[in-house]
């Protein structure tokens, strides 16, 4: 189950997307989502559409492995749309009991479930062409100016790539607390929610007792490597914008000028 | 010349009561005064509650003397102006191979150390070229810690040290999560570092197998050093190793119940060619 969800996950190829600067793809997607917000009318989202299917284009991730995250969110894309269609005001071209569908309804949950979709699919996209490291580094760069308002930056991106690197280690040692629990005659399968969650307890318990164990390790393990926190530390890699990320710089900016033009311009 | 000098040193654990209290004191390394010698290879042997991995946790002042002294080169561990300086000197490499490394690249996680202690990033690039390739993982250095085997992880935790560029390093029981043959990688990496690069190596452990070929043992039992010698010498004593609760290397031990039965052999017997020439006399 849990690797069915792409959100979150990184495709490695080689593309022009994926060598672009992690703070450009933040800044990249934070701007997509605006302009889908912006958007209005067919034309608008016309071209959200065509400019995430140039960028999906440029970065050789498959169209089909994006989708599939979007498995995850389908039930709240299924509400939102029946929310839409049934109770919306307007014309009425269908009617059962209380329930109305509208003109004016369908209209609006088809854009709704497009504005969502290409919402995640846009941040789904930045994942995909971004490690999770260069996702750090950009997030802890380009928010550097909040270390003037004594907010520990760095810290916290360290804090997210250390969280990163023991997920896999923490679900391995999961399924092993899990086996070793069913060998002993436990159940975690049967049962309704509330069971099952009860399961759950002793799972956690010798969960929590070795991340802590791992914790305290590792903090030794980083002093004995002389980390005493972002101060004075140099980088392997440091960030540096080159001629390709401002371009792509310029394209985004021109992408949202033109969106708010036809959003002003065009009748609703 | 001595790059550790260890003079009279005691560390004790607080004990605690049911209430939280401190009730006692409890000696975890009593009065021990070791020197080692730049470039050497130097075993610590020990039962578990020993002292030994207490010991190696004071050499790069992770622990801080109860009484007595611990230097590294010339400064003592006590004076926090140099803790740094000290921690890059002697480098250290734990038990755990998975609660050692931080990155998810293997080269970012070499290029750890190098980058805490500022050092710029176009020597940081030589330094995990170099440090990679002296471990032999150079071929693993773009893929994530996670794919790679318990030894392998290990290795690259050593060239994360090796980066820093470390007078010594100091490895507290480095294969005992390992497997048979991840642990023979280990060894020889270590071994090989010691040789080539001239790095001081204090590796404590409680396999006898890794230590026969270092340059001296010491032997710890309840927070005391008992033995302090060269291979051949310690493993002469086997009565006197097995009182500290130790096991000797196979062949030593089967050398020393043949003597035992009225075959005349030497004392100290550790490889099985050394014991097959003795035979064949």
């Amino acid at each position: 189950m849990l690797r069915d969800i792409t959100i979150g996950q990184y495709y490695a190829v080689e593309s022009p997307i994926h060598r672009l600067d992690p703070r450009v793809k933040l800044a990249g997607t934070l701007l997509y989502i605006i302009s889908l917000f912006v958007a209005d009318g067919i034309v608008c989202y016309l071209l959200a559409a065509v400019f995430f299917g140039f960028a999906v284009r440029l970065s050789k991730v498959p169209l089909k492995y994006m989708v599939r995250g979007l498995k995850s969110i389908v039930f709240l894309l299924l509400l939102s749309v029946s929310f839409n269609i049934f109770l919306t005001e307007g014309r009425v071209i269908f009617q059962v009991g209380f329930l109305r569908i509208t003109v004016e309804g369908l209209i609006i949950a088809a854009f709704m479930a497009v504005r969502l979709i290409l919402l995640i699919l846009g941040s789904t996209l930045m994942t995909l062409t971004t490690t999770p490291n260069n996702l750090t580094d950009g997030l802890e760069k380009s928010l550097g100016f909040l270390n003037k308002v004594h907010i520990p930056v760095h810290d916290m991106a360290m804090m997210m790539s250390i969280a990163l690197r023991f997920i896999p280690i923490l679900i391995e040692e999961t399924d092993k607390i899990m086996k070793a629990q069913m060998a002993r005659g436990a159940d975690f399968e049967s049962g309704n929610i509330i069971k099952k969650a009860k399961a759950m307890v002793p799972l956690l318990v010798p969960l929590f007792v070795s991340a802590f164990r791992r914790a305290s390790d590792l903090a030794m393990a980083m002093e004995a490597r002389c980390y005493h926190g972002g101060e004075g530390r140099t980088k392997m890699k440091p960030l540096h914008y080159n001629g390709r990320d401002l371009m792509a710089y310029g394209i985004l900016i021109v992408y949202l000028a033109v969106m708010i033009v036809l959003r002003v311009v065009l009748p609703v | 010349m001595n790059l550790i000098k260890i003079a009279k040193l005691i560390f004790e654990y607080a004990k605690y009561g049911e209430d939280g209290s401190v009730v006692g004191a409890s000696r975890a390394i009593d009065n021990v005064s070791i020197d080692i010698e730049k470039g050497s290879f130097v075993a610590v042997l020990g039962h578990n509650g020993s002292g030994k991995s207490t010991l190696a946790k004071h050499l790069n002042a992770i622990l801080l003397p109860t009484e007595g002294t611990v230097w590294i080169g010339e400064d003592d561990t006590k004076n926090p102006d140099a803790l740094w300086d000290i921690r890059q000197r002697a480098g250290m490499v734990f038990q755990n191979p998975d609660n050692q490394i931080i990155a998810n690249v293997v080269e970012e996680d070499v290029a750890f150390g190098p980058e805490n202690i500022g050092v710029p990033t176009r020597e940081i690039w030589r330094r995990v070229d170099e440090s990679l390739k002296a471990v032999g993982m150079t071929a693993f250095r773009k893929k994530s810690p996670n794919k790679l085997s318990g030894g392998q992880k290990q290795r690259v935790a050593i060239a994360g040290v090796m980066a820093m560029k470390p007078d010594c390093i100091i490895l507290d029981e480095p294969t005992a999560m390992l497997d048979p043959h991840g642990r023979e990688d280990v060894i020889r990496t270590v071994h090989e570092l010691n040789k080539q690069e001239n790095i001081t190596v204090v590796l404590i452990t409680h396999y006898m197998e890794e230590v026969i070929d270092a340059d001296r043992i010491i032997v710890m039992d309840e927070g005391k050093v008992v033995m302090d010698g060269t291979p051949k010498q310690i493993f002469s004593k086997v009565d006197q190793l097995k009182k500290y609760r130790l096991d000797v290397p196979q062949v030593t031990e089967l050398a020393y119940e043949l003597k035992k039965e009225g075959i005349p052999l030497e004392d100290g017997i550790l490889t099985i060619e050394e014991l097959v020439n003795a035979l064949c006399q």
